[in-house]
């Protein structure tokens, strides 16, 4: 079935030939990372996270696509989301692919990444996350897979994969809370340090990963003869709208917190990214340019007239996207050193080498998410559905 | 003599092979037998069997200092500018820490700050100025419950069972950080370039390793010097000048399991505080204001 992804047109080659090229300067990029170390980068004794983990955070609630597609689907029978599942599913894929390659690029040590495996350590939550990421990205290729070839063959998917895709489901949740697990648990970061950070993890990801699936639904039924459906992507317009109002509430209840208690300590990073802290304002433009998408998001998707034009949907997902993005990464990560333990502040600015790596890590994700649903649609195309 | 772990993998594997690899130990003019024999180094197989699955907790050599939890009380009245300096060069110079000028790329183990850093929250305007001007000098805690050891997804950094001490192994450390978003004291550096660079070759300590690029380092209680029977080089730096002028010793170590040891004695008769005690985290390092 693979051999589908060789059978393009002129411009599937070309997008995929500007992939290529962008992977390979990220390679190039990496290369010289792994020589000189990750002094390369805009990382610092303070902010030892950066954009790297910041793009891995934000990537595993994209992943979260496919179990919002899945669980009205398989749980609830909702007929109409069959159709897209598989592409949900293979967005799952290259997004949890994503964070892997981001968590690798990030080590100082990458040849001593299978320690991880070779020393097993329970109590750690990144030996879990391990688990649960390539888990999850077993689970949805496996999945994906089994589904497309009996969609090609006409017939039902086979009935052991029924439990198969039940478990992906809490699976799906696993990954968002153990990735706010990495954070929630450390004393002494106290923007991170807070009991709804999973939650706040699953309605960025319920937001984000959904809207990346409509506008991709929105560019295959425009290059493609397989049209995703109208029902669908209004469906999943819905879900990315509630889980968009709960985000930004789950913001606010953490404003509060620090805020009516004015605890120095809850409110200093916030106080950062939206104000700046002892004149140092390097974020602020970032999260008000979040907060400016955030609002714009809300009213495109809220108004029932708005939400139900593709164009003007497809400009409320963008704006869900980047607003999610910068919150989640720039925001949450970096956001979280700062300030560092003994109350000093150091800023970060990602360095050339360091943005061509993520660059090359995303043209990885999109090139075998290409590959990927070129496959399906291909498939879907032949079996006219 | 010694038996690991390897080196009993080494001798099971060598020992199944042996029929089939006999010809090539011929060669080497060794029967197996004998090869075998050679390994066990005089223990019969269920003797050595013995040993290898029941352990004797790690030995230490006669000479060694040794306590079952190890801690530090900083008396900073007797701390000044002099004494904080000798204290910082002799630990980055033993242990070969890189002088690294941009504070982005910094690697230190022991360091000095003012009162309001290294106890943030505690602060007030109206506090003494002295207080506020004298250097506190700030290392790992050594924590009773350390974090960093509780995150690290390969216990590269671990707490030493029988003193307490939290250490790394640089041979295994992967370089995620985990361990140092996890520290609440910013107790840990990372190497984001080649450190040995950034270390002078005829100011290199040859009887302790330099580090490679991309592992965390800190402090570790000077694990290697107590092995030998010495105090910390900064405990002994500070007291050499201590003694010069006639003070009290500014760094005090010692064993808090032991109620007879100098450091119970000076936590006993001294009001003395600990870096962000609400954490949890139990800090080994006590300052005495």
């Amino acid at each position: 079935m693979l051999e589908k992804a060789f059978l393009g047109g002129r411009k599937y080659w070309i997008w995929m030939g500007c992939l290529l090229l962008v992977m390979a300067a990220g390679f190039i990029s990496w290369l010289y990372q792994f020589r000189v170390g990750l002094g390369v980068t805009g990382m610092s004794r303070d902010i030892s996270w950066g954009v790297y983990i910041a793009n891995f955070t934000f990537l595993v609630g994209v992943a979260a696509a496919a179990v919002m597609v899945v669980i009205p689907y398989y749980i609830h029978h909702y007929k109409a989301f069959g159709r897209i599942t598989i592409l949900a599913e293979f967005l799952g894929v290259s997004a949890v692919l994503m964070c892997l390659l981001f968590i690798l690029v990030d080590l100082g040590n990458p040849v001593r990444a299978l320690n991880v495996a070779l020393h097993p350590t329970p109590r750690s939550i990144l030996f879990w996350d391990m688990i649960v990421l390539n888990g999850y990205l077993f689970l949805n290729i496996f999945i994906g897979w089994n589904v497309l070839m009996a969609e090609r063959k006409g017939s039902p998917p086979p009935g052991w994969l029924k439990p198969v895709i039940y478990l992906s489901i809490p699976w799906a949740i696993s990954i968002h809370t153990v990735t706010a697990f990495l954070y929630a648990g450390l004393p002494g970061r106290h923007f991170w340090l807070t009991a709804i950070m999973a939650a706040r993890f699953l309605s960025s990801a319920f937001a984000a990963g959904p809207a990346m699936l409509i506008i991709f639904c929105l560019i295959v039924r425009k290059t493609t003869r397989f049209d995703p459906g109208r029902e669908q992507i209004r469906t999943l317009s819905g879900i990315v709208t509630y889980a968009m109002i709960l985000n930004v509430f789950f913001f606010l209840l953490e404003c509060f917190t620090a805020f009516y208690s004015t605890i120095p300590g809850h409110m200093h990073t916030i106080q950062y990214l939206f104000a700046g802290l002892h004149g140092h304002t390097g974020l602020v433009p970032w999260m008000w340019t979040s907060a400016f998408f955030w609002v714009v998001s809300l009213i495109l998707l809220i108004v029932p007239a708005a939400r139900r034009a593709d164009d003007v949907l497809a400009v409320a997902c963008v704006a869900v996207f980047i607003g999610c993005w910068i919150d989640k990464g720039v925001g949450l990560v970096i956001g979280g050193f700062i300030p560092n333990p003994l109350e000093h502040i150091t800023e970060y600015v990602a360095t050339l080498p360091e943005v061509l790596i993520t660059l090359g890590v995303w043209a990885t994700g999109f090139f075998v998410m290409s590959a990927l649903y070129k496959v399906a649609i291909t498939v879907k195309e032949e079996t006219g559905a | 003599m010694g038996v690991n772990r390897r080196k009993f993998l080494k001798i099971a594997g060598v020992s199944a092979l042996g029929a089939a690899a006999s010809p090539a130990t011929e060669a080497l003019a060794i029967t197996p037998t004998e090869w075998l024999d050679k390994q066990l180094g005089g223990f019969s197989i269920p003797e050595f069997l013995l040993h290898f699955f029941h352990k004797p907790a790690g030995s230490q050599p006669a000479e060694a200092l040794t306590a079952t939890r190890w801690a530090m009380a900083v008396n900073v009245r007797m701390l000044d500018e002099e004494i904080v300096e000798a204290c910082m060069e002799a630990c980055h110079k033993i242990h070969n820490v890189p002088h690294i000028e941009n504070p982005k790329r910094e690697i230190k183990w022991i360091w000095h700050d003012e009162y309001e850093h290294v106890f943030p929250g505690q602060e007030n305007e109206y506090i003494d100025e002295n207080l506020q001007k004298l250097p506190f000098l700030v290392l790992c805690n050594h924590c009773f419950n350390p974090p960093c050891c509780r995150v690290c997804p390969t216990k590269a950094t671990f707490k030493r069972k029988s003193d307490g001490v939290v250490m790394m192994d640089m041979h295994r450390c992967i370089g995620c950080r985990f361990c140092m978003a996890a520290c609440p004291f910013g107790a840990r550096s990372f190497n984001w370039v080649d450190p040995r660079k950034f270390i002078k070759e005829e100011e290199q300590n040859p009887e302790y390793p330099t580090r490679a690029k991309g592992v965390v380092e800190k402090c570790q209680f000077c694990a290697e010097r107590l092995a030998k029977g010495q105090m910390p080089a900064c405990v002994e730096a500070a007291q050499e000048i201590c003694k010069k002028k006639g003070r009290e010793p500014a760094l005090v170590f010692g064993d808090l399991d032991d109620p007879n040891s100098e450091v119970r004695q000076v936590l006993r008769s001294h009001y003395s505080i600990r870096r962000k005690p609400e954490l949890g985290t139990q800090p080994n390092v006590y300052y005495i204001v």
